[in-house]
């Protein structure tokens, strides 16, 4: 039973993850229109620029914000120097002016940074275990991440339902022509909002390099899943995301933990070790097909979309 | 015939020139450039297909390298059977290619079944993950190398000759290309075409007159995966080789962006996008491996500059 | 940027592809070497760390091998089979080369040897080792000087016969992590209390399976996660608490490539492998020393493997006097294997893999207090591999 409730909150961190690397993209799809394909580039970024941050600033947390404030001044100039002239075009030329960025940043990482990748060790203070669960020690850092991210989805359901900015936010999404005409400077909310995107998925990837290290292409390993998890969610709409990232979450880590053995107990080992982790992905994307069959457009679609 | 635009006329040129290659190869003794623009050619057929949905019927499929999947590993099945059973029938090109294209279409109307009741993003995402869905299939298929991939033990026969050998695989597939293109050009100025050109631009409009666009759509799909996966097939005899990267979504990608870049919903538009993509990422991988840190700019730019991609170079008004 | 000077460009632009084309450039009369490594992505670190010991390599012989200059043409596979054969033909049939070496995936090695072996030109695998290539489908152009994939996991189970009566297994869901396990099982004859082969390449996060392992208390841990997996499975395996708990044991998860990065986690913990920095044999002192002075690292077992394939492919060279028409004496000279190996004695099985031991290794720290890894014990003298026996070709 405590293995159950462990793995739970092992579904629920991951969850957290993806919610975070999720919001962005909804948010810069929902409101400008727009597909950023390379919101997996800037998750790669902001640990890039986290693993060489900490180090130099010797702290964690200071390092964290400077890597977050850059990855918003990355984001902001992708919207000025490219999003703002596509955003009248049809989807597919966003999505291959996007791909186009995804090749750019790969390699520029690799350049820069050289082909070793980088790593961000878990804080000290962060690097033991807590017992929240009886018996069971749960490393300390990935309740920490939990806790950021929560802490992040608070801060933006009081962002955008609670303040002027989000009212902003909330008008030029459902009618911008409106809006700019009441005196809402368009251009300046889309700009920052593409920072705040790129800050999102920064700290989703600064979260994450702990845990899973600083390379090139990092970006794409996670994308499709983010995607997955705005469409289930409805796009545009953070609770949707929010909802859809941790029922993903929970799902892939429920489906990781537990199929395999399941299946060992039904078909033969051979067929069950080739069959169980290509079912487990596979769950995922069914997951989303069978939302979309019943809900069309996602769980939570915002409205004006 | 259309009348000829600048578009026309180049694409005719290209045509007659990839004709004189094999020769002009032999020639000169780089054999190496029959394998490239063979791999062009294929990839440029895979895109005719993608260009039906994506270009003409504004279906964004982002899985359809699922279906170059399916075309190589039922060449890859046929290929073993054929080698165990001394079947010699097995191993026909006849044979190969028309079932590769006839699994490749049922794979398509299930999945199009499913995906055609979306829009937009949404279509883009079921699509992709149908290819992925059908990528993992492909790794758990242990006979057939899992997701080490295997070789083919026989070739696909052409007569006496078999695929192994490249000029005949070259003029096998240039001759397939440009019955698809003529095929491309019929089908547009079809009324089935009209439909489904019809239904990018306006889709209620039609349906209020009573067309089911949804079933024209499908049908479609079912075609283009049908011709993906005979490109799949061909893929497989190539290389003599086949492994389940083919069908993963950042294929499916690639097959996107030489549509777009060569003008999609346009008749000569895959051809030019598999010659800009496969040309270039040649000639540049020559120069630096890092070659991708030019090519996604250039990519960026081409996007940013004009609206018809490459085929959009040569029209000056915007006439399909 | 109007569309008439875009045209122009493009124009322009086919114009030099045309011209180019009919230019190859220039080649080198001499040995033409090409090397299929993974330079790009993630894991293009390993690549990067080949092409530098095969640089040393060529170094050290001043770039000849029999009198004739030497040239060698790196090419990416991005991972990718279908790229690694594209490069595979291109080296081939275009720069007309003579060898062709590399490879670090199983599944690229599949998909481009026959472009090179059926085409008169000699395959010199510097790490890949499936299984197909070890037995029935062996070839009489190709040649390993890695290991074949079964035989370092063989080992291990060997080392935990005599620690451990049972063991959790975690590997990626590949085939070549797949071969991993299916050597070790050949051996060990404990019991294996719980299997987790995660999805590859995307699953990065291994909560799922280390809370599962907590769960099943095995005696030991024995994993196979090269590359980056390695440094982030120690690094999450360290997070959980697991480190001190559960002795953790691994096969090509650690190397001098992620070492710098995860030595203090994994200080003390073993693993099988057929070389180490250590092995005092001369050739080996020689390349690590100057490998060390020249690139400020200690080499990988990647590295190693490469300079050997360089060295194996001048011993040919010069036993034919610089003849590279001459397959049939330029085959016999690879197979006789007569070159200073890294590894001490090198000898070829018929079926082109390398008969060689194994050892157990363990993490240390050096006197520079830089980590590395330290030879125990030694497990295999002189092992053939399994699939040997499958290979019907003469020597």
């Amino acid at each position: 039973m405590t293995l159950v409730l462990e793995q739970a909150l092992n579904g629920v961190q991951l969850g957290v993850l993806l919610f975070l690397l999720a919001a962005g993209l909804t948010l810069v799809f929902g409101i400008m229109n727009f597909v950023n394909l390379a919101h997996g580039s800037l998750y790669m970024i902001g640990a890039y620029f986290a693993a060489t941050f900490i180090p130099w600033s010797g702290s964690f947390i200071v390092g964290a914000l400077l890597a977050l404030a850059a990855a918003a001044a990355v984001g902001m100039a992708m919207e000025i120097l490219i999003f703002r002239r596509l955003y009248h075009r049809d989807h597919l030329d966003q999505v291959l002016a996007t791909f186009g960025l995804i090749l750019f940043f790969n390699e520029l990482v690799l350049m820069v940074w050289g082909p070793a990748g980088m790593t961000i060790s878990v804080p000290t203070w962060l690097a033991g275990q807590v017992t929240v669960i009886p018996d069971v020690p749960y490393p300390a850092y990935r309740l920490a991440v939990l806790v950021a991210g929560l802490a992040a989805a608070a801060f933006l359901y009081v962002l955008v339902s609670r303040t002027r900015t989000g009212m902003r936010i909330r008008a030029g999404a459902s009618d911008r022509k409106m809006a700019e005409a009441l005196g809402v400077n368009i251009r300046l909310l889309f700009t920052g909002i593409a920072g705040l995107g790129a800050a999102l998925a920064a700290l989703a990837g600064l979260l994450a390099a702990p845990l899973r290290s600083v390379h090139a292409g990092m970006g794409e390993d996670i994308l499709v899943l983010a995607f997955v998890v705005v469409v289930i969610g409805g796009i545009g709409s953070i609770r949707g995301a929010f909802v859809a990232a941790l029922g993903v979450g929970l799902i892939d880590t429920i489906g990781r933990a537990f199929l395999p053995r399941t299946l060992d107990a039904i078909l033969s080992d051979p067929i069950a070790d080739a069959v169980a982790p290509a079912l487990s992905t596979t769950l995922i994307y069914l997951t989303m097909v069978v939302v979309l069959a019943i809900r069309p457009r996602g769980l939570f679609p915002a409205p004006g979309l | 015939m259309r009348p000829s635009s600048p578009a026309t006329r180049w694409a005719l040129v290209l045509l007659v020139a990839l004709a004189a290659a094999p020769v002009l190869s032999a020639l000169a003794g780089q054999m190496f450039y029959v394998f490239l623009l063979t791999k062009m050619m294929i990839l440029a057929l895979a895109a005719v297909s993608l260009n039906w949905i994506l270009g003409y019927g504004n279906m964004p499929s982002f899985g359809h390298a699922g279906f170059l999947g399916i075309g190589a590993y039922t060449v890859a099945i046929l290929s073993v059977r054929a080698a165990e059973t001394q079947g010699g029938w097995l191993a026909s090109t006849f044979v190969q290619l028309p079932l590769a294209a006839f699994f490749a279409a049922i794979a398509a109307l299930v999945i199009g079944a499913v995906s055609l009741r979306t829009r937009g993003v949404y279509f883009i995402m079921i699509t992709l993950a149908f290819g992925q869905m059908l990528f993992s299939l492909g790794e758990a298929l242990e006979p057939y190398g899992g997701d080490d991939g295997m070789n083919l033990p026989l070739y696909a026969t052409i007569g006496s000759a078999d695929l192994s050998s490249g000029p005949v695989l070259y003029y096998l597939v240039l001759g397939l290309l440009v019955l698809a293109l003529a095929g491309s050009h019929s089908l547009m100025q079809s009324p089935f075409g009209a439909v489904i050109r019809g239904a990018k631009s306006n889709e209620t409009r039609l349906e209020a007159l009573g067309v089911p666009v949804y079933r024209y759509r499908l049908a479609a799909f079912a075609l283009a995966g049908a011709v993906c996966g005979l490109a799949g097939a061909l893929l497989a005899n190539q290389g003599g080789y086949v492994s389940p990267a083919l069908a993963a979504w950042t294929y499916s990608a690639e097959l996107v962006v030489i549509v777009m870049l060569g003008g999609a919903g346009t008749l000569f538009g895959p051809l030019f996008g598999a010659l800009a993509v496969i040309g270039l990422e040649e000639v540049l991988s020559q120069y630096t491996e890092h070659w991708r840190i030019i090519f996604g700019p250039l990519l960026i730019l081409v996007v940013l500059a004009n609206r018809g991609g490459l085929s959009g170079l040569f029209r000056v008004r915007n006439n399909v | 940027m109007n569309l008439r000077s875009i045209g122009i460009l493009a124009v322009l632009g086919l114009a030099a592809l045309a011209f180019w084309i009919s230019n190859p450039p220039t080649q080198n009369d001499g040995v033409r070497i090409g090397f299929v490594t993974t330079l790009t992505t993630g894991t293009g670190v390993i690549g990067a760390d080949m092409r530098d010991a095969f640089e040393l390599a060529l170094d050290h012989m001043g770039r000849t091998m029999g009198g004739l200059a030497v040239s060698v043409s790196y090419e990416d596979d991005a991972v990718d089979p279908n790229i690694g054969r594209q490069a595979t033909e291109r080296l081939v049939q275009r720069d007309d080369v003579h060898f062709v070496s590399g490879f670090i995936w199983s599944n690229v090695l599949l998909a481009s040897y026959q472009a090179a072996t059926d085409n008169g030109v000699f395959l010199i695998s510097a790490n890949a080792g499936p299984s197909q290539l070890a037995g029935e489908a062996c070839n009489q152009n190709f040649f390993s000087t890695s290991w074949q994939n079964d035989q370092t996991t063989m080992a291990m189970g060997e080392v935990l016969n005599a620690q451990v009566s049972n063991v959790y297994v975690m590997a990626p869901n590949y085939a070549a992590g797949r071969n991993m396990i299916s050597g070790f099982e050949r051996t060990f004859q404990g019991q294996i209390v719980g299997k987790a082969l995660t999805q590859f390449p995307d699953q990065l996060d291994f909560a799922a399976e280390l809370s599962n392992i907590r769960a099943a208390a095995p005696e030991a841990v024995w994993v196979f996660y090269p590359g980056n997996f390695g440094t982030q499975f120690f690094q999450q395996y360290s997070q959980a608490g697991l480190l001190g708990e559960i002795p953790l044991y691994s096969t090509f998860s650690i190397d001098a490539l992620n070492l710098p990065q995860i030595g203090d986690l994994v200080e003390g913990t073993q693993m099988t492998q057929s070389w180490s920095p250590d092995m005092d044999n001369p050739a080996n002192q020689k390349f690590v020393a100057d490998f060390r002075a020249k690139y400020g690292r200690y080499p990988s077992f990647y590295a190693a493997q490469a300079y050997d394939a360089a060295m194996l492919i001048r011993s040919a060279v010069e036993a034919v006097d610089g003849d590279l028409d001459d397959m049939d004496g330029l085959r016999r000279a690879l197979a006789r294997a007569d070159f200073d190996s890294v590894r001490g004695s090198f000898s070829f099985g018929k079926n082109h893999f390398p008969i060689q031991d194994f050892f157990l290794r363990e993490v240390v720290r050096d006197s520079d207090d830089v980590f590395t890894t330290r030879i125990v014990d030694v497990v295999y003298s002189d092992h053939v591999d399994p699939y040997a026996k499958d290979c019907t070709m003469q020597r």
